[in-house]
């Protein structure tokens, strides 16, 4: 069980002059209930790689297996990938249109063919995985605060039961306790429930405190795929392709220039600050 | 007077349902007194639905005030006659980058904001130069928009802002969407507008780390002022910011949560070498 990208590559405009390959020779595996941070600056092709696992985005070379089977094979069933692999889109609270939250979040079972009372049931159990308190599911979805807009959009994802969930930059735009809460969440629900969760997102300091594995991309290529604390060592080239260290990392390595005698490999407020104490009390 | 004034603000908006019935009234900027100083740095924080970018909106008549007053530059906003003087003396730049460039070509972009204010066309050229060197983007004015990126583009829009000679800017979360480095870019042109050309700045922003060089911050909570002072006197309280929602940068996370481990260190530490400086101190004792 698992999403498995071969040699994948994808080319815009082809035909024209004005040909851009915004996907080089992506090879990549992704088991199932990993926590996956995706980074990259703006146009190294995150977007495109995360349309490419449901299948909104054919290939122009290489192919996808999602469980073992090619996805763009003859006679494969989008539908039911797409209710797999569920994929949350940037400023998912545009999307909402329904009257209130729980038909909203009702739409999707409902398009899979589920009769009404399934299709409630999996509503209902989705919102209260986003963490939203019954009394706004009769509530307008317009009435809402930025951030349970989006939690009812993500809502509107884990209905469909999905097996993977994307969350591309889930938190743009939302003031840092709505960030805490939407990433705790999904954090919380992919331990119980053992999903694979990747994570699109321009924080650094987010990918390092939640996810255990960071890909990132850079002009269409993958530049790394290794655990946060490997990854975050080559802070040199992450900066000459726009991204950085979280800050706590470049503290350390400010504190050991100083004298200090501290490891410099902490990405997280809490690592950092347990090294800080060692190296005191030493 | 400061550059920026305002008495008493309130503005409400009137909750309708479908039928167009009213359902109630919403206030979301309550009494507020604000005064900025020409040349002044200043910050606005509050969680998602504090009043912030509805204040914003009455700096350039965006938005008028149910009740108390506006005055830019001794101009009231209400004042129809200075409408147009008030929107060219306070620009604004707004959170999506896409929403507000609209040349074919960067420097036509920058351009028309003097052109529709009437300025001849050999000082729009002239002006169209210096904002784009102001914010480090004369090298892309033949480009075309699309081909930037987004902290590329978010520049361009501050370009076409300084090309009008406003005298002060309000940003609203410019940098929300960018990457770690448009973030970068927009943060150093912003603070060059401001140290060099002296600019009245007001910037609104979940990120922490881009105010700790404000002269004034102002938290915003449910329409009102939570709290105001200098960023080392507000992020010294990291519990009532939490509170609201907000959070502060991650060096002083880091210090608070040294102290609460015992290790005795000032409040209220803001930058790397503040903490250096702090920490060897402890060290050397």
């Amino acid at each position: 069980m698992s999403i498995i990208l071969d040699h994948v590559d994808y080319v815009y405009g082809g035909d024209t002059t004005l040909a851009v390959h915004a996907l080089k020779d992506v090879n990549l595996v992704i088991p199932d209930g990993q926590f996956i941070g995706l980074i990259g600056h703006t146009g190294s092709g995150k977007s495109t790689l995360v349309q490419h696992l449901n299948g909104l985005i054919k290939p122009t070379g290489g192919s996808i297996y999602f469980n073992g089977e090619d996805i763009h094979a003859e006679g494969y069933d989008k539908k039911k990938l797409r209710s797999k692999v569920g994929l949350v889109f940037q400023y998912p609270e545009h999307q909402l249109f329904e009257i209130d939250v729980f038909k909203d979040v009702c739409f999707g079972p409902k398009n899979l063919g589920l009769s009404q009372k399934e299709a409630e049931l999996r509503a209902y159990a989705a919102l209260k995985q986003v963490g939203l308190q019954d009394e706004y599911f009769y509530q307008s979805p317009f009435d809402l605060s930025g951030g349970q807009k989006r939690r009812v959009a993500i809502a509107g994802v884990l209905a469909m039961k999905p097996d993977v969930l994307v969350l591309d930059e889930p938190t743009a735009g939302l003031d840092p306790r709505g960030r805490d809460e939407i990433l705790d969440q999904v954090a919380k629900l992919k331990e119980e429930t053992g999903i694979t969760v990747i994570l699109v997102s321009h924080s650094m300091e987010d990918v390092a405190k939640y996810v255990e594995r960071i890909i990132v991309m850079n002009q269409g290529s993958v530049m790394y795929d290794d655990a946060p604390k490997e990854v975050f060592k080559h802070v040199k080239e992450l900066e000459a392709v726009g991204l950085a260290a979280p800050q706590v990392t470049y503290i350390m390595q400010a504190l050991r220039k100083n004298g200090m005698q501290v490891a410099t490999d902490a990405t997280t407020i809490g690592e950092a600050a347990r090294e800080i104490l060692r190296a005191l009390r030493e | 007077m400061g550059i920026i004034k305002t008495d008493k603000l309130v503005f409400e908006y009137i909750r309708r349902d479908e039928e167009g019935n009213v359902e109630g009234i919403t206030r979301a900027v309550d009494e507020v007194d604000l005064d900025v100083k020409q040349g002044d740095f200043v910050a606005v924080l509050g969680h998602n639905g504090s009043g912030k970018s509805t204040l914003a909106k009455h700096i350039n008549a965006i938005l008028y005030p149910t009740e108390g007053a506006v005055w830019v530059d001794g101009m009231n906003t209400r004042d129809e006659k200075d409408l147009w003087n008030i929107r060219q003396e306070a620009g604004m730049v707004f959170q999506n980058p896409d929403n507000q460039i609209i040349g074919q070509v960067v420097e036509e972009d920058v351009g028309f904001g003097p052109e529709n204010m009437g300025v001849p066309t050999e000082e729009i050229w002239a002006r169209v130069e210096e904002s784009l060197k102001a914010v480090g983007m004369y090298e892309y004015r033949k480009f075309s928009p699309n081909k930037l990126s987004g902290g590329q583009k978010q520049r361009v829009s501050i370009a076409g802002v300084i090309a009008m000679h406003p005298k002060c800017i309000i940003l609203d979360e410019p940098t929300a969407m960018l990457d770690p480095n448009g973030r970068k870019e927009v943060v150093r042109a912003v603070r060059a507008l401001n140290d060099v050309e002296g600019i009245t700045v007001v910037l609104i922003t979940h990120y922490m780390e881009e105010i700790i060089h404000a002269d004034k911050v102002f938290v915003m909570d449910q329409g009102r002022i939570a709290m105001e002072g200098t960023p080392r006197e507000i992020f010294s309280q990291v519990e009532k910011l939490k509170e609201l929602r907000l959070d502060v940068p991650q060096v002083t996370l880091l210090a608070h949560e040294l102290q609460r481990s015992g290790i005795r260190l000032p409040d209220g530490i803001l930058t790397v070498e503040e903490l250096i400086k702090a920490l060897l101190a402890v060290q050397n004792q």
